[in-house]
């Protein structure tokens, strides 16, 4: 690694590598002795180029690897159908537009705080969460407009959680930190890193228990928690770790490592980078994908998945990925080498998936634009939304601190304070 | 629906007190369903029979030391007379069930009790399945209801407290029980950020009906870091109720009360409590969460304490009360909020306060209460507020320290001396 005067630069080619333009795309892993993801095979690169793809039945491929073979397949060769792709593209596009919009707002003045967007990984979002059934559970970090978005929760919604109004999903009183959904069931939103893992596992306990210990028939939720690669130097991801594996708690580990946790690069964080191999360390799968490109971090989530759901147990899946703009609204991202950037730049997932939909003819333009127009016209209409939406009144303000208001206590007068229906205004003392 | 029901505190070996009522029979008034222990008599109606049913107090009158049990059977409610009321209270009383049990069996049996009565109830902390919990508490109840309704976790307090909350958001009920209540301190990030916040994060949308239990306080030369108090380092966090209970009748009660609340609540015990022994009733009762206790009604100085302190303070009373004075004695068991209508009552009566607390001085429960009594009674003070807390000193291992650390029953009964001059 060379260090020159001013920054610090990490050359492409740096070993030890853990980025994927030096190794075989889908390396192997190491998963416990009784439990394996199933793959037919073994990708490795050299095998990649010289077989054609169509003797293994669903192979796991770079989406470059298939467009520079130029070999038509034939339809139930490919990874995806047609509607899948659309429905891939769509959330993919929804994800980037409306951090763009975000940061739009911001810049005029609408939100404020800390805001984190997610420009560039839509792939680990995408892939990922649409492979969930609606009551699978969702546990993300800061950086979580997108998580919400996949998962379900409607842009309006988060917008307006954004601007702080009534209207938002948490009523304003998250933020672009703490997005939660009962309904779509994403359990937040945690602004410290690592916070969130626990509670991921607890929701997978709370899976397990429904089936063993209530016995209710069809309890398989499956719980995602996504973090970064700075969580994993974090105490609360290693008993985490040990937890799930042990109690085979249905959880999928998700690291989504962008290589920076704000000017911290994960190289110099990290006794060992490769975050994958921690996984079998407390027995189970450790996996490396490449998270720039979505019909990888699909198949890989799909066996995750579907793993968790059978009780085989949780998995640790690092995507490796980048965040085109800076840790925060506020980060004037001077650290990073421009050549990094570049580097990641050509390798868009949404261009990517867009060439693939071309060249297997799945997709014509004039439909991807047509998608394109779509979101545009929902993200305005979020934008009129929230803006139109009240702001949050003063009996707001202690409504939700508890969920039983008689926690509040019996005031002097004998009465319970929640029975004074000024009180949710908050007072000069409680 | 719940019934709820108000039984005698008998007799304990610590101190001659009992549970005291006030003269007259109430009916409950402003609570929906719980009846307050200052009310005196109470009425309660059962949803099955519709039978009314009361449960009389034992009076302490002031010179009455100990009583055996079978004293307290012929006891009549003197203050007050009944006439053949109370007569019909006191048979009543005779033939009301009770047993008894060691506080650790009293928060043993509300929790079975709970667990049976819900099967989202669940239990994890470390060595509570197996071992049968460090102090015994959850004995026998993972051969009763299995490993995983009563969880041995690992030695990852920070974690397994935040699986707990995660567990809790997504519709189970557990109780973390911290081996020692200091442990705690490991899990802050996740008791303050994620079970204070997260129903007020999320708008409402998810509940977390935690209960974090385990023993604190100074124990007998447990050394520095096994003698925490962690009630003041928590008292702060928006969104969480504490409560401390002192007999095995509160204890059970409390245990209830908190598994049954949809808020989260720490329930502080205190080591060297666990083996009180006492009679409570065998019908079943909860306690409300927002309340305090009326140890011993009085007319010259009001007396609060909580927990371990109750005991002292109550011992200190004996002699207080041989030197002709009467204290008022109230176990305010809801560290947070505080129940500032009894306090308030009993201020306006005497006039006089001494907090009494096994917290440290600075920023402990004590301090808060003062500054509460003070913005909300200050007209009715005749005196200046004294709070009796442990020295600001990591509990020193050796006997003699340790016990200068703490309010010792003689300093209270000097600074009742001083405050009623």
């Amino acid at each position: 690694m060379s260090l020159s005067a001013t920054k610090f630069v990490h050359p492409i080619t740096t070993p030890p590598s853990t980025r994927s333009s030096d190794k075989p795309l889908f390396s192997t892993f190491f998963g416990s002795n009784h439990t394996k993801l199933r793959f037919n095979k073994p990708i490795v690169a050299a095998q990649r180029r010289s077989s054609s793809a169509a003797s293994t039945s669903s192979p796991v491929v770079a989406v470059s690897d298939v467009v520079k073979e130029k070999k038509l397949k034939s339809a139930s060769n490919l990874l995806i159908t047609k509607e899948e792709g659309l429905v891939l593209y769509e959330d993919m596009i929804l994800g980037r537009f409306f951090e763009d919009m975000c940061a739009q707002m911001y810049y005029r003045g609408k939100m404020f705080g800390f805001v984190h967007l997610y420009n560039g990984q839509e792939a680990v979002s995408t892939g990922f969460i649409k492979f969930l059934k609606k009551e699978d559970y969702v546990v993300s970090t800061y950086r979580d407009h997108v998580h919400a978005l996949s998962k379900g929760v409607p842009a309006r919604e988060v917008m307006s959680e954004l601007f702080g109004k009534a209207t938002g999903c948490c009523r304003g009183q998250g933020g672009s930190m703490h997005m939660f959904s009962k309904q779509f069931n994403l359990l937040g939103g945690f602004a410290f890193i690592g916070e969130g893992i626990p509670v991921a596992t607890g929701a997978a306990f709370s899976s397990k228990y429904r089936r063993e210990v209530l016995k209710e028939p069809g309890a398989d939720e499956v719980t995602l928690a996504f973090f970064g690669d700075g969580t994993c130097n974090n105490g609360q991801f290693y008993e985490c770790l040990n937890m799930a594996a042990l109690w085979k708690l249905p959880i999928v580990f998700v690291v989504e490592n962008n290589l920076w946790a704000i000017g911290m690069s994960h190289l110099r964080a990290t006794s060992d980078p490769q975050i994958w191999k921690k996984g079998p360390a407390f027995g189970m799968p450790g996996i490396h994908v490449d998270g720039m490109d979505v019909l990888k971090v699909r198949e890989v989530a799909k066996e995750a998945i579907e793993r968790a759901r059978r009780g085989e147990g949780p998995t640790l899946v690092e995507c490796e990925t980048y965040r085109f703009r800076g840790h925060s609204l506020a980060d004037p991202d001077e650290l990073r080498d421009p050549a990094e950037k570049a580097h990641y730049a050509g390798r868009d997932p949404i261009t990517a998936l867009k060439k693939y939909l071309f060249d297997n003819k799945l997709a014509s333009e004039q439909e991807l634009k047509a998608i394109d127009k779509k979101i545009e016209e929902l993200l305005d209409d979020a934008v009129e939304f929230a803006d139109e939406s009240p702001l949050p009144p003063r009996s707001q303000l202690l409504e939700n601190v508890f969920a039983d208001p008689k926690g509040f206590g019996i005031g002097p007068d004998g009465k319970y304070r929640c029975e004074d229906p000024k009180f949710t205004q908050g007072t000069a003392h409680v | 629906m719940a019934t709820l029901f108000q039984g005698v505190g008998a007799v304990t070996p610590f101190s001659a007190s009992s549970s005291l009522d006030s003269n007259k029979l109430l009916l409950p008034s402003r609570k929906s369903l719980s009846i307050s222990d200052s009310r005196g008599s109470i009425f309660v109606y059962r949803s099955d029979a519709l039978n009314l049913k009361a449960a009389t107090r034992l009076q302490l009158s002031p010179g009455h030391q100990k009583r055996s049990p079978s004293e307290d059977l012929l006891l009549h409610q003197s203050r007050g007379s009944f006439g053949a009321f109370g007569l019909y209270l006191h048979c009543l009383r005779i033939a009301y069930p009770w047993h008894e049990l060691l506080l650790f069996e009293a928060l043993r049996e509300g929790l079975e009790e709970e667990m049976e009565r819900d099967p989202r109830v669940c239990v994890m902390g470390e060595d509570v399945g197996h071992y049968g919990g460090s102090y015994k508490v959850t004995k026998g109840l993972a051969e009763k209801y299995g490993d995983l309704r009563v969880l041995d976790t690992p030695i990852a307090e920070n974690s397994f407290t935040g699986m707990g909350i995660g567990a809790a958001m997504t519709g189970l009920r557990p109780i973390v029980e911290g081996m020692n209540m200091g442990f705690l301190l490991l899990a802050f990030n996740q008791i303050s950020n994620n079970c204070g916040m997260l129903h007020y994060t999320s708008g409402g949308q998810f509940t977390i009906p935690i209960v974090i239990r385990g023993p604190g306080g100074v124990g007998r030369q447990l050394g520095a870091e096994h003698s925490q108090r962690l009630e003041s380092y928590f008292q702060s966090i928006p969104g969480i109720q504490m409560v401390a209970c002192s007999t095995p009748y509160n204890a059970k009660g409390l245990m209830k009360a908190a598994i049954r609340s949809e808020n989260p609540v720490i329930l502080f015990e205190h080591v060297l409590l666990y083996n009180l022994k006492e009679r409570i009733p065998d019908e079943e009762y909860v306690l409300s969460l927002e309340e305090a206790e009326m140890v011993r009604p009085g007319e010259h100085i009001t007396i609060l304490t909580y927990s371990r302190m109750r005991y002292h303070v109550m011992q200190a009373a004996k002699t207080l009360v041989n030197k002709g004075y009467d204290p008022e004695v109230i176990d305010i068991r809801s560290l947070k909020p505080f129940d500032l209508y009894t306090i308030g009552c009993s201020v306006k009566k005497t006039h006089r306060v001494l907090i009494v607390e096994e917290c440290m001085r600075t920023g402990g429960i004590g301090a808060s209460l003062t500054a509460a009594i003070t913005e909300n009674f200050h007209d009715y003070l005749d005196a200046p507020i004294v709070c009796l807390s442990s020295q600001d000193v990591p509990t020193p291992y050796a006997g003699t320290l340790e016990e200068w650390t703490v309010v010792q029953p003689a300093q209270i009964v000097s600074a009742v001396e001083q405050l009623c001059q």
